[in-house]
């Protein structure tokens, strides 16, 4: 016994050294280009000038932001797209799943493809295919125009409303499909004989769909819910690609307005730093709420 | 009732399924016909769809920027399966306490806005360039570094290992195998659908990237698909039947890798919940 107990230390010393190399690579890589960046990022919100020149100015850069005009309209932006196209798909994406979760139905394949399918689309590919369908002469408004809906011509790209909502689409178009497969996966790990009973007790499929669905997707929903919120608040291909942020600023988004900052005007990477922040201090906030609003009624 | 509920269920569903398609449709077709067919809104496939290969590899490289798009993600995606399985291994192997408080450190890297950290990245690279030029601005390389670890791989192959028989280790051992033995010659095969799950969905993210690329990439020699596309997109007198063939020839690697993997591919995106 006396002679083993070292010889084990020993082992296991070994094991847990031999864990940290196994990690080390990946430690390393994530350090040196999340968190150095992220605190680099924090340093030089601090700070004002162009381009390499730069030099600390306190807090300045976030009084700014608050009287800064372009900023507001990027936030206000962000945030319609957040409230309107978030629940919308969530709401879409689990309306799709409940009904193909349907055992009695047929092509479940062709129509769970179907609709998963612009998920393998690049952001910049389907921005542009969108601009093009969406163009004043496109063919969504000459489809629209024939089928008599509309009497002229929408003016989807360059009308500061109908911009903000083609952006909508598109998203919902994109994204809609990939959150379907997370629910899809939650309701198979749902016993059908919760619903068999609840059928029993003359549940109608709404109240099955209230009570049932929506209480035991929760975790699958708050997922998706987060990641859409961050994935909105980062948007940035499809205004690039499909309105540039126009018209006026009509749909800028912060991601937008940081990558204008530092690389299209005067490369002002301290107040561009700044913005960033901001996202990163709404991606806290909108977290803890989701989760808080999540959690409080386990 | 039932028959009526039926029949609203199908008819939700191939609408749906009509509009996430019909994209698809409209731009296969498009690749085939002449902008002004395009513009008149010719929705049938026409035979102009040499002419338009032609003019598009008049106009732009377009092989360099898919063969640059193919290293940059063939090599992510190598990378990114050695170090984030190595760690996701490591992790879920040799657990110890620091170890899951530097397992969730990593985690909250998730959160990070790339946004966030695109100006020190840019800037971090920029002064590489003075010391090691190959791997500065500019180059294919500084589109792969720091893109190649992500806490969610490493989340996803630690959550797959969870599954993994350690009995298989054991043995291993007993057959004189070292640590890093066991790794590559027990664990690696036996995870392949993990594998192969995690290298569609890095594949697939690494060809789409956009944002970094367009920071870090400037010279038309090294761009990546997107950037290409997204020149091609904003170019004020766009001739949409070579814009189309152009987006057609990007998207066909993911939706190759899409259809012969689906399975894998939804195993994958499912893995990140469980």
């Amino acid at each position: 016994m006396k002679t083993a107990a070292p010889k084990m230390t020993t082992t296991r010393l070994k094991a847990g050294m031999t864990g940290w190399l196994f990690i080390s690579i990946a430690v390393i890589m994530i350090a040196a280009f999340y968190f150095y960046p992220m605190i680099q990022a924090l340093i030089l919100s601090f700070k004002t000038g162009t381009g390499s020149n730069l030099t600390f100015n306190g807090i300045d850069n976030y009084k700014r932001l608050f009287t800064d005009k372009m900023f507001i309209t990027a936030v206000k932006n962000t945030f319609i797209y957040l409230i309107f196209q978030v629940p919308l798909m969530v709401i879409l994406a689990l309306f799709i799943s409940v009904l193909l979760n349907d055992k009695n139905l047929k092509f479940k394949g062709f129509f769970r493809t179907a609709i998963f399918l612009p998920c393998i689309t690049s952001l910049v590919a389907y921005s542009v295919v969108f601009k093009y369908l969406f163009s004043a002469d496109g063919l969504v408004n000459s489809l629209l125009l024939n089928l008599h809906v509309i009497g002229t011509p929408i003016q989807w790209i360059t009308d500061p409303f109908w911009a903000k909502v083609t952006i909508i689409i598109a998203i919902t178009w994109r994204w809609t499909g990939y959150n379907m497969i997370f629910y899809l996966s939650g309701l198979q790990n749902i016993d059908s004989s919760i619903y068999e009973a609840a059928r029993i007790d003359g549940a109608s499929p709404i109240r099955q769909f209230f009570n049932i669905t929506v209480p035991l997707l929760k975790p699958i929903i708050l997922f998706t819910s987060i990641t859409s919120t961050i994935g909105t608040l980062q948007l940035f291909d499809e205004i690039m690609n499909i309105t540039k942020g126009g018209p006026g600023n009509a749909t800028s988004s912060i991601s937008q307005y940081i990558y204008n900052l530092s690389f299209k005007y005067s490369s002002d990477f301290g107040y561009a730093a700044t913005v960033s922040y901001s996202i990163v201090i709404m991606i806290i906030i909108l977290s803890i709420i989701q989760f808080k609003v999540a959690g409080e009624k386990k | 009732m039932m028959k009526t509920k039926r029949l609203f269920t199908y008819a939700f569903l191939i609408i749906v399924s009509f509009v996430s398609i019909f994209p698809f449709l409209w731009m296969l077709s498009s690749s085939t016909n002449l902008s002004v067919d395009v513009t008149k809104g010719k929705l049938l496939p026409g035979s102009h769809l040499m002419d338009n290969m032609h003019n598009l590899l008049e106009k732009v490289d377009i092989v360099t920027a898919l063969s640059n798009s193919a290293k940059v993600s063939i090599s992510t995606t190598l990378l990114a399966m050695l170090i984030a399985s190595l760690a996701g291994y490591g992790f879920e192997i040799y657990r110890s306490k620091a170890k899951d408080v530097v397992f969730n450190i990593l985690l909250m890297s998730m959160m990070i806005p790339f946004a966030a950290i695109m100006i020190p990245l840019y800037r971090m690279f920029g002064s590489i360039s003075n010391v090691i030029p190959w791997i500065g601005i500019d180059t294919l390389s500084s589109v792969v570094i720091p893109t190649v670890t992500t806490a969610f791989l490493i989340f996803f192959f630690r959550q797959s290992t969870k599954m993994f028989p350690k009995d298989l280790l054991e043995a291993g051992r007993m057959d004189g195998l070292s640590e890093l033995g066991l790794f590559f010659r027990v664990y690696m095969p036996t995870m392949k659908t993990t594998y192969a799950a995690a290298a569609i969905i890095t594949f697939m993210s690494s060809w789409n990237n956009y944002l970094w690329p367009l920071i870090v990439l400037q010279t038309p020699e090294n761009q990546t698909i997107p950037l290409l596309i997204s020149n091609l997109g904003s170019s004020y007198a766009p001739d949409y039947g070579v814009i189309m063939i152009a987006i057609v020839l990007s998207t066909l690697p993911t939706a190759l890798v899409f259809f012969l993997m689906q399975k894998h591919f939804v195993a994958g995106m499912v893995g990140s919940v469980k």
